[in-house]
């Protein structure tokens, strides 16, 4: 018994020459479960980039109008907060500066999930016991998750090179890279984090709210300066891949702050995964209390989604205040360019460029809100199919009163994080308080109505719940890309986004946020009428 | 005596399985009924239709007099449920779990809370994922005997207690029994079964195939018999349900059909007989008949 101990401690201590084993077998667990959501993900995110050059070219035809607009593109802070500087009036300039950005960090987004996926997920469920119960090393599931988030990046890499390459093969590959490049950084980032707690939602959160703090940091930098040479720039790995210069005479040194961030990061990783109990994290579960409060269905939903709605609500005060601090630059842009003027306008829909620029944060914060109310919503599917639903509603507790509390927070949260989002909006730009509330509020209607249609899923069936994710995903890509895509009306028409009035600046029309509430009300109302039909998820 | 639950001709298909293939069932009230079958037999889903939570295809099913599916809430305020997998969240004490669910069915007997925390040595301040696996069985028991409820449904609640929290678990059983409370008792433990249970049923691919006391179905059983003879044993082998004979000098040893032990002992004795010992049927035996003799179930089942 002592002799094995001993055996055991000896081989942490070292390394051991065994920690590795199984990798391969969990890494081909990992894609076979992931064999529809990698290519989804990788596919969007390469559609999205590689649909630029043909938009971009219908709209900019001749170099001299790409020059033009390139011109007052560096010089307007606001733009360069949203999207990063340009470096090039080239097509594939153009697509770096329009798509890098958002690529890198849905890059990122994709990557941290996977990799929590299939650490902390697998750890929180109690399945990585049985697994590591085999012949699995000790580091072999994180090398594991990391690999299979390698071959995420790596395809994506590829798609992004391949699909670039008529624009120049150099540049593509740049931007291919440093895309991926993003996305393995967050991947390492996530692996650390997951290992300092126990929850699952909790690791996906913070990494998340770090990918956040990147953009927020890359948008403060780069508002201030014209190259993206700004220090805040530097310290986002996002600002990273615009200081790649794609398409611009590439800095190719760039990619090597890439590889020592995954390196440093890495390491770091494995260090805390060769120290730690299976199941346990670094940051230990306090005890609580022996007698409870909480005695009804709503408290339990509040208790379970408190902190969500605090993360929610930093979160969007956080950005509305970035935001609102940029805005005054909205104003430097020169008023006789059409172009960049004409870009803006789409966006905000109406003239006066800083009610125009203000219009598009609201706008931008709203879409944001759509997956807040998603994911408080698919609470529901999340405690259905995790069978703590069960017990709850073996108790005199109806399906309608269980679920009326979730959807209380998805839908009242929305209004406090968007009156938090505006109120920050107001104290970073210093004045016009109410019309800048407005802005924001009216955007409610078009989020609950796909948080209605969240409802309804859930409510017909489980497994069609996630597919929520997918609208409130699209209603994004539609409102931040659509704009400069000069997507044509009934395209556009599809996002609840695209019905509602313009503000501030524009008129305030109460047909189409009466009609949109009227439908987040039926989607709802149907929702739960179906949820009281159909069987609970077993 | 009135019935607790009832259930006839209940059936319910998950696409092409068809989980309750017209299963029956009958717990009077004040009994403790066991609740057999082997895995993928349809307790739970039995248990998830009586609680509401899957509304049958066709069968009639009424708990306390009561409709599961439309009543469900107000049926609720008088059942405790135990599911054989308790989930707890992971950010919630289990003190707090328990108390949730006590107000959640309408009020908690304090002094039993504490008194079965102490019994079932639970400590209530430790948070979900921290719990094994028995600890969470005990949260929900816990929860389930402190509430003041008429019928408990208890789908497997012992797995992952150790030994002497089963005894914990029997003696709160009996007592809730004695309240006058009836219980529904799913378990693969049989010596809990046996120990516990007035009636049982048990089914098999949906199917009711025993329904009744213990002492019914052992009548429907076989009985072993070991005897040291006196003089050679003579023509058991042709006696009607007679099995496993195994003679052995003047040593016998035999399985016999509970309503044929009489023939088997006249013949017994007139060999002359030194030594009996006849075990009635095991409840394990019953379960086995049902469980292995793949084709005598399936002669039932049609």
């Amino acid at each position: 018994m002592t002799a094995v101990a001993t055996n055991t401690k000896f081989a942490v201590r070292t390394g051991g020459s065994r920690q590795l084993a199984g990798t391969g077998a969990l890494l081909r667990l990992a894609l076979r479960r992931d064999r529809v959501m990698i290519p989804l993900w990788v596919g969007v995110i390469a559609l999205m980039v590689l649909s630029m050059p043909g938009s971009l070219e219908s709209v900019y035809s001749t170099a001299a109008e790409r020059a033009d607009v390139v011109r007052q593109l560096a010089t307007n802070s606001s733009l360069r907060a949203t999207y990063g500087p340009v470096f090039s009036d080239s097509i594939g300039g153009l697509v770096a500066w329009r798509i890098g950005v958002f690529a890198g960090v849905l890059a990122g987004v994709m990557s941290l999930f996977i990799v929590v996926r299939h650490t902390r997920d697998e750890e929180e469920s109690g399945r990585q016991e049985m697994v590591s119960a085999g012949m699995v090393g000790r580091r072999a599931p994180l090398t594991a998750a990391l690999l299979a988030a390698f071959v995420a990046n790596a395809a994506l890499a590829l798609l992004i090179t391949g699909g670039l390459a008529g624009q120049g093969s150099s540049g593509a590959l740049a931007l291919g890279l440093g895309t991926a490049g993003v996305g393995m950084v967050f991947a390492t980032m996530a692996a650390i984090v997951a290992q300092l707690t126990e929850s699952a939602r909790l690791a996906k959160g913070l990494t998340g709210g770090l990918l956040g703090a990147a953009f927020v940091l890359r948008a403060a930098g780069d508002s201030a300066s014209e190259d993206g040479s700004h220090v805040l720039t530097w310290l986002s790995p996002i600002g990273w891949l615009e200081n790649l210069r794609s398409f611009a005479d590439e800095r190719w040194w760039v990619l090597l702050l890439f590889v020592a961030a995954v390196a440093v990061q890495g390491v770091a990783a494995y260090e805390l995964t060769g120290r730690r109990d299976v199941g346990m994290s670094f940051l230990p579960t306090r005890p609580g209390p022996a007698v409870g409060r909480l005695g009804t269905a709503g408290a339990l939903a509040w208790r379970l989604q408190r902190g969500s709605v605090l993360g929610w609500s930093l979160g969007f005060f956080a950005a509305g205040a970035a935001f609102g601090g940029i805005t005054k630059g909205a104003t430097d842009l020169v008023g006789d360019n059409e172009r960049t003027r004409d870009i803006i306008e789409r966006m905000g829909g109406q003239s006066g460029i800083t009610d125009a620029f203000l219009a598009t944060m609201a706008g931008m914060l709203g879409m944001v809100a759509a997956l807040y109310i998603v994911q408080s919503v698919l609470r529901l599917h999340g405690e259905e199919t995790s069978q703590r639903a069960e017990p709850v509603l073996a108790n005199a507790v109806g399906r309608l009163r269980w679920a009326s509390g979730h959807l209380l927070i998805a839908f009242g949260g929305s209004v406090l994080i968007m009156l938090l989002g505006g109120l920050g909006l107001a104290a970073g730009y210093g004045q016009d308080l109410g019309p800048i509330l407005g802005a924001c509020l009216v955007q409610l209607p078009a989020i609950w109505t796909i948080g209605g249609l969240a409802v309804l899923l859930h409510g017909v069936s489980p497994q069609a719940a996630l597919g929520a994710w997918g609208v409130a995903g699209a209603a994004l890509l539609l409102g931040w890309i659509g704009p400069a895509l000069e997507l044509p009306e009934p395209v556009m028409d599809l996002s609840p986004f695209g019905h509602l009035p313009k503000l501030p600046g524009g008129d305030m029309t109460w047909t189409p946020v009466l009609i949109l509430t009227a439908i987040a009300a039926a989607l709802v109302t149907a929702g739960l009428a179906a949820l009281r039909r159909r069987d609970m998820s077993t | 005596m009135t019935k607790a639950i009832t259930v006839s001709g209940l059936h319910k298909s998950f696409g092409k399985t068809h989980a309750l293939d017209g299963l029956d069932l009958n717990v009077e009230t004040g009994e403790v009924h066991g609740f057999l079958g082997p895995n993928g037999a349809g307790k739970s889903t039995t248990i998830r239709v009586l609680l509401g939570l899957l509304r049958a295809d066709a069968g009639a099913a009424q708990v306390l007099g009561r409709d599961p599916w439309s009543d469900a809430v107000e049926l609720h305020r008088q059942i405790a449920y135990v599911p054989g997998d308790v989930t707890l969240w992971r950010n919630l004490s289990g003190g707090e779990v328990i108390d949730l669910y006590g107000r959640l069915r309408g009020g908690l007997d304090k002094a039993r809370r504490a008194d079965l925390i102490e019994r079932f040595e639970l400590d209530p301040t430790k948070k979900g994922r921290t719990y094994s696996k028995g600890n969470r069985q005990k949260v929900a028991l816990v929860a389930a005997f402190a509430s003041d409820v008429d019928l408990l449904i208890l789908d497997e609640p012992t797995s992952g207690l150790d030994p002497l929290m089963e005894e914990v678990f029997q003696r709160c059983v009996e007592e809730e029994r004695d309240r006058g409370r009836t219980i529904l008792l799913s378990s693969h433990i049989l010596s809990e079964v046996e120990e516990l249970c007035d009636r049982v049923s048990i089914i098999r691919k949906g199917v009711t195939v025993e329904s009744g006391s213990l002492a019914d179905l052992r009548h429907l059983t076989r009985t072993s018999v070991t005897a040291e003879l006196a003089g050679e044993p003579n023509g058991l082998g042709r006696l009607p349900g007679v099995h496993d004979l195994d003679i052995q000098g003047r040593r016998v040893r035999l399985q016999v059909e509970s309503d044929k032990l009489d023939a088997v002992l006249r013949s017994l004795t007139e060999s002359g007989v030194r030594s009996l010992t006849s075990t009635p049927p095991t409840l394990e035996e019953l379960f086995m008949r049902h469980y292995q003799d793949e084709v005598a179930a399936e002669a039932m089942s049609r």
